[in-house]
């Protein structure tokens, strides 16, 4: 397994906002994150991206502690996107992408800036102030800085929110065919039942902190007798409430 | 350290300044301000009191080496406020730069930002009160190196407070400097202290910088023991500085308040 979590606990005070979850993902492989707002996802993710200290568990990167890697050869391996980040407004799309270019390091960095550009439809806006945007071309920009270092792996945090859905489709188009490409692992977070359907290989579902259930899309819809995914979430997502 | 990291970094807040002519101006204003409203203070002293009568602008030297300290720590402090209002952030804190090439990229900025304003303040004050910064010779450059050292200790202290306490700490942010000011013995000298506050001020680089650039300018006369203290002062508050800073981050990391950390 490239990408191992080991009973991964987080507790801030008295809330245990991760409670010992284990997931593993294959290389070149999407899982997906699933689970109502409050579960325990973005911490998770904050605990692979080094940026929360786990309370307890491990997570092992090829085998290897996350931990026990320096900073900067770990994170030069991996990258974010989410549209609850944002790069800096006053900056134009063009010097956005060299400052990240610089700080990951990437040799050859104008014709990667070009080549991304390129493939993500954002040159015609590149001299463009960040800030200025449309939230369907900040998005494909922040998926650019993203994919700027071909990263390893990929954490994604519902990348399509509140675009509409032909740039939703583009974006998702995108990341699937990057994937197969690139051979990157990716773990993407979604409250979009369709893009989890189409991007993901399995998912698993976390409801309080804790991971409720694991496996394709296909297993845990007929697991739970529903017709689709959205029914299922609904399922377990409500739980006892389901009745109602 | 890699350089190209420090400088990407840097880069960043070198777009932001020269894509915005109100920023450039903004850094120019401020201190041009202080040196017209010390300058005519300074006059007026010169002119009517004993203990300045032989050193035109001391109180203006002293405003502007006051100035170049405020400008080093607010730029500091105002690149890592930058992130949070831009709400970049977890982009900046997941990319693969060494807390140390931060610092260094921080440190490096700041001073650049802080010259942008503190050379044409510094020359307008030659031909317009006659008062001119350079005449303390050498010796400026040591304490303006003392000062840099203090102001970026001040910024890291803050940044810090940034990182243990989010967005709200951003008022203490702009009052840290003033609180220091009256304990730094800036346009008088220390014996004007209580007893007591002197005490607490000699641990300070400030009082050493100021009292030697009197020394300097009343007496023509340089003691680089005291120079040479106020440096290893700084030098001592700045490691301070660097280590709070480490434990911040770390204590952030722990409360998770490096992801989503925003206006």
């Amino acid at each position: 397994m490239f990408i191992q979590i080991k009973n991964l606990s987080k507790k801030y005070k008295n809330t245990l906002a991760v409670n010992n979850i284990n997931f593993s993902i294959e290389k070149n492989r999407t899982l997906g994150l699933l689970g109502p707002n409050g579960c325990g996802k973005t911490t998770s993710i904050g605990m692979m991206l080094g940026l929360i200290k786990p309370t307890s568990g491990e997570i092992l990167i090829d085998n290897k502690n996350i931990e026990s890697f320096k900073r900067d050869e770990i994170l030069s391996r991996i990258n974010f996107a989410s549209p609850y980040i944002e790069l800096p407004k006053k900056l134009t799309v063009r010097q956005n992408l060299e400052v990240y270019g610089r700080l990951y390091g990437i040799k050859d960095l104008k014709s990667r800036i070009e080549e991304i550009s390129e493939d993500l439809d954002i040159k015609n806006f590149f001299n463009r102030k960040t800030g200025e945007l449309s939230s369907g071309q900040k998005n494909r920009v922040s998926l650019a800085k993203s994919l700027i270092n071909k990263p390893e792996i990929l954490f994604l945090d519902e990348p399509t929110a509140s675009l509409d859905p032909d740039i939703g489709d583009f974006v998702r188009t995108y990341i699937q065919k990057y994937r197969l490409k690139n051979q990157v692992t990716v773990l993407l977070a979604s409250h979009n039942m369709n893009e989890v359907e189409r991007l993901c290989d399995s998912i698993i579902m976390m409801k309080n902190g804790e991971i409720i259930d694991r496996g394709t899309c296909e297993e845990i819809i007929k697991k739970h007798g529903r017709n689709n995914l959205e029914e299922t979430f609904l399922k377990l997502a409500r739980g006892k409430n389901e009745s109602r | 350290m890699n350089l190209g990291k420090i400088y990407a970094l840097a880069l960043r807040h070198l777009y932001l300044i020269s894509n915005s002519l109100p920023r450039i101006i903004d850094l120019i204003y401020w201190p041009t301000v202080q040196i017209f409203l010390w300058g005519f203070i300074s006059k007026f002293f010169t002119l009517n009191s004993d203990y300045y009568s032989n050193t035109v602008g001391i109180i203006l030297t002293a405003a502007i080496l006051y100035d170049f300290l405020f400008r080093v720590s607010i730029s500091f402090n105002m690149m890592f406020l930058e992130e949070i209002w831009s709400r970049n952030f977890t982009n900046l804190f997941i990319a693969p730069i060494r807390l140390s090439e931060m610092i260094a990229s921080l440190t490096f900025t700041a001073i650049l930002r802080a010259l942008i304003g503190m050379v044409p303040a510094a020359i307008i004050a030659i031909p317009l009160f006659g008062v001119s910064v350079f005449e303390l010779g050498l010796p400026l450059l040591f304490l303006l190196l003392s000062l840099y050292l203090f102001g970026v200790t001040l910024g890291l202290l803050v940044t810090s407070g940034l990182l243990r306490f989010g967005p709200s700490f951003e008022n203490i942010a702009w009052a840290s400097l003033f609180f220091l000011a009256p304990l730094g013995c800036i346009y008088y000298p220390l014996e004007i202290l209580p007893i007591s506050l002197q005490f607490i001020a000699k641990g300070l680089p400030l009082v050493h910088i100021f009292e030697e650039m009197r020394n300097i300018l009343l007496n023509d006369a340089v003691n680089y023991f005291d120079i040479f203290k106020a440096i290893s002062i700084s030098i001592l508050y700045f490691v301070l500085g660097v280590i709070i800073f480490y434990a911040s981050f770390y204590g952030a990391k722990v409360r998770g308040t490096l992801i989503n950390m925003g206006e």
